[in-house]
């Protein structure tokens, strides 16, 4: 028995692995189609306005709420106040079960079940966005990044044993187990996302007085232990 | 195991020695033993964060008298009809059942540290090579002429949560129409310092429900309270004309009340009331007099690692420690707990040590879907716990902000509680 077949089972294997991992990125054609669904209310593209709900270009990187010259629900506007910003993620879930998300907006939709639906159509209302230019996605353009940090911040490695010690001021408020009620989940975070998401808060960026002040005193390596630490829990 | 003559004998050698050692679990024999006496924020939490995260290799125990503990924060919500009791009541049994802490609900009566032993009300004598004293808070006694404990039924102070709770909560329900509710509010420092000021509110909003030409009389012998400025407001808008305080420049540090005719003498003016809510001034738990470890009501700690200023191997946590800047509040010991936790894993384990960082934040309630917070975080100084950065609720929120607060406020509970005892 040679090589061959070994080499090609690991070819498999990886191809799987690979697959399993992707970023949910559907088929803009389909998702154009998905968006007939959507035209009651809302518009897209070139000249596109406010109607019922507001037009959705640009949407992407968006904080809640922020477009001007729409009347958003209280609940959208508080949204956006406590830093919901509109990425590949936060809109899968909006889309998803829109009251779930942002409990009592204004969007009369009942949510669409079919998550390749939604990939579809995120996939076409990301070519209404400015950035990131580098459409179709790459895998780093497709997550909730909504602030830039600097590359060199990224690349620190956390000590999750020290960010185990450090967790223990989180779960004060954050439940551990993941669950979410009042207070959201930081439980399995991407670490990239964790760590943009802290130093939005430590920037002031992101708004919420509590997590300003928590961030604020975070350093670089604390903030990377802490993602490295939250990532393992399930 | 089917129980042979051979296996018989054996397990009876074992029961015998175990026998002569009843302090010791055998298989707890040879560790490091942490006794912790208190299960509220700081005890349940010290215990829960040492059993948890020394894998086993520390004996911990807590002794705690109640078996169903029900938490002072959200106990005012309770009152105001936003949580039954029974949500704010916890159990030990998780404690004990996933992380093998031996919960003993009994009194701690005697402390020997020369010894390092623990005495409990039912006789038991417990070793410890590290004691963490988290007993809360007890009244100084004569704090308001005429009340004492033997009184609480007539005037409840409800400021250790659970039946005090549910018999203040029935006496504001059997007020007169039109009648007066009175609360006697304690000197600082004391327990939760906006604790007094979210029960008027709580009480505001039941009587405005249900007894809407009620009044409501605060005693108060401060000049200023903790987010006055949120309260007065709120206060105007949900409760207008309900609400009547009397600080210190009218009296209200000169108050003495009468039990039985249900009078509150203010300065020499006396008030016929139909409830009377007396919180008196607070001192650290009986157990840490006992201990010999206070200066005064409180007990000095090092911000470091929570020991007493008296007595390296012992620590005190929460209400009953004078630690420095942070308020006497649960959220504020389950910090002080998590220090405390590491700095006594690292003296009788070989775990790391890291920096001690604390945080504390007190949500109130005013009205249903007006909540306020304050905030702020603290680390250790060689004097004190020292405070770095902080922030407060604003006056003129939105009805968004408000509500959000309070919804944050609702998981904050379930997290720390979570965080104490499962």
């Amino acid at each position: 028995m040679g090589s061959r077949p070994l080499l090609t089972l690991s070819l498999a294997a990886i191809l799987a692995a690979g697959l399993s991992h992707a970023e949910p990125v559907g088929d803009a054609r389909r998702g154009e189609e998905v968006f007939d669904d959507c035209k009651g209310c809302h518009q897209v593209g070139e000249g596109a306005r406010d109607r019922v709900g507001p037009h959705l270009n640009g949407v992407f990187g968006r904080r809640a709420a922020a477009h001007e010259g729409y009347a958003y629900s209280a609940s959208m506007r508080r949204a956006g106040v406590d830093g919901l910003v509109w990425d590949f993620r936060t809109l899968d879930a909006y889309i998803e079960n829109p009251r779930a998300l942002v409990s009592k907006t204004r969007m009369s939709y009942r949510g669409m079940k079919d998550p390749q639906a939604r990939a579809d159509l995120l996939a076409w209302l990301r070519r209404f966005s400015d950035n990131p230019a580098n459409i179709p996605e790459a895998l780093p353009t497709a997550r909730g990044t909504d602030h830039s940090v600097a590359p060199e911040i990224l690349a620190i490695q956390g000590d999750p044993e020290y960010g185990e010690y450090l967790s223990s001021e989180c779960v004060s408020c954050h439940q551990a187990d993941g669950s979410a009620n009042g207070i959201p989940s930081i439980t399995q975070w991407p670490e990239e996302d964790f760590v943009v998401a802290m130093h939005a808060y430590k920037d002031k960026l992101r708004p919420h007085p509590v997590m300003q002040m928590m961030a604020g005193r975070l350093s670089n390596e604390e903030i990377a232990a802490l993602a490295a630490y939250f990532k393992t829990l399930e | 195991m089917r129980l042979d003559r051979r296996r018989f004998l054996a397990a009876s050698a074992a029961t015998a020695a175990s026998l002569s050692a009843p302090t010791v679990l055998a298989q707890d024999h040879g560790k490091p033993r942490v006794l912790v006496i208190g299960g509220g924020a700081g005890g349940a939490t010290a215990a829960r964060y040492i059993a948890k995260d020394s894998k086993g290799e520390i004996a911990v125990t807590l002794v705690e008298p109640t078996r169903s503990y029900f938490t002072c924060f959200f106990s005012n919500l309770y009152i105001g009809g936003f949580t039954d009791l029974g949500d704010i009541g916890h159990s030990y049994g998780t404690l004990a059942a996933k992380y093998g802490i031996n919960v003993v609900h009994d009194w701690a009566i005697e402390v020997d540290r020369d010894a390092k032993t623990v005495t409990l009300a039912g006789g038991a004598v417990l070793p410890y090579d590290r004691l963490v004293l988290s007993p809360g808070i007890d009244f100084v006694e004569d704090a308001v002429p005429g009340w004492s404990v033997a009184a609480q039924n007539a005037m409840p102070h409800a400021y250790k949560a659970g039946s005090q709770s549910e018999l203040l909560k029935a006496q504001i329900m059997a007020m007169p129409e039109g009648g007066r509710f009175a609360m006697v509010a304690p000197p600082d420092p004391f327990r939760c310092p906006p604790g007094p000021y979210e029960r008027i509110s709580m009480v505001a909003h039941v009587l405005k429900e249900t007894n809407p030409t009620a009044k409501i009389l605060l005693i108060d012998p401060k000049e200023k309270f903790s987010k006055q400025a949120l309260f007065e407001e709120g206060w105007a808008r949900h409760y207008p004309g309900m609400i009547e305080r009397i600080g210190p420049d009218f009296g209200g540090d000169k108050v003495s009340v009468d039990p039985a005719a249900m009078t509150v003498d203010i300065d020499g003016t006396v008030e016929k009331v139909d409830v009377c809510n007396v919180i008196p001034a607070q001192q650290a738990g009986r157990i840490a007099h006992m201990a010999g470890v206070t200066d005064g009501h409180w007990a000095p700690v090092n911000a470091a690692d929570m020991s007493s200023k008296m007595d390296p191997d012992l620590h005190v946590l929460g209400d009953a420690a004078a630690q420095g800047d942070m308020p006497k509040s649960g959220f504020a010991a389950n910090s002080q707990a998590k220090v405390c936790a590491m700095a006594v894993r690292a003296a009788l384990t070989d775990s790391k040590v890291f920096p001690a960082k604390f945080t504390n934040t007190c949500w109130s309630l005013i009205a249903p879907d007006d909540g306020i917070k304050v905030g702020a975080t603290y680390e250790a100084t060689p004097e004190k716990i020292a405070k770095v950065d902080g922030f407060i609720s604003e006056t003129g929120e939105d009805a968004a902000t408000r509500r959000a607060t309070y919804e944050e406020s609702v998981g904050w509970y379930a997290g720390i509680t979570t965080d104490m005892f499962s």
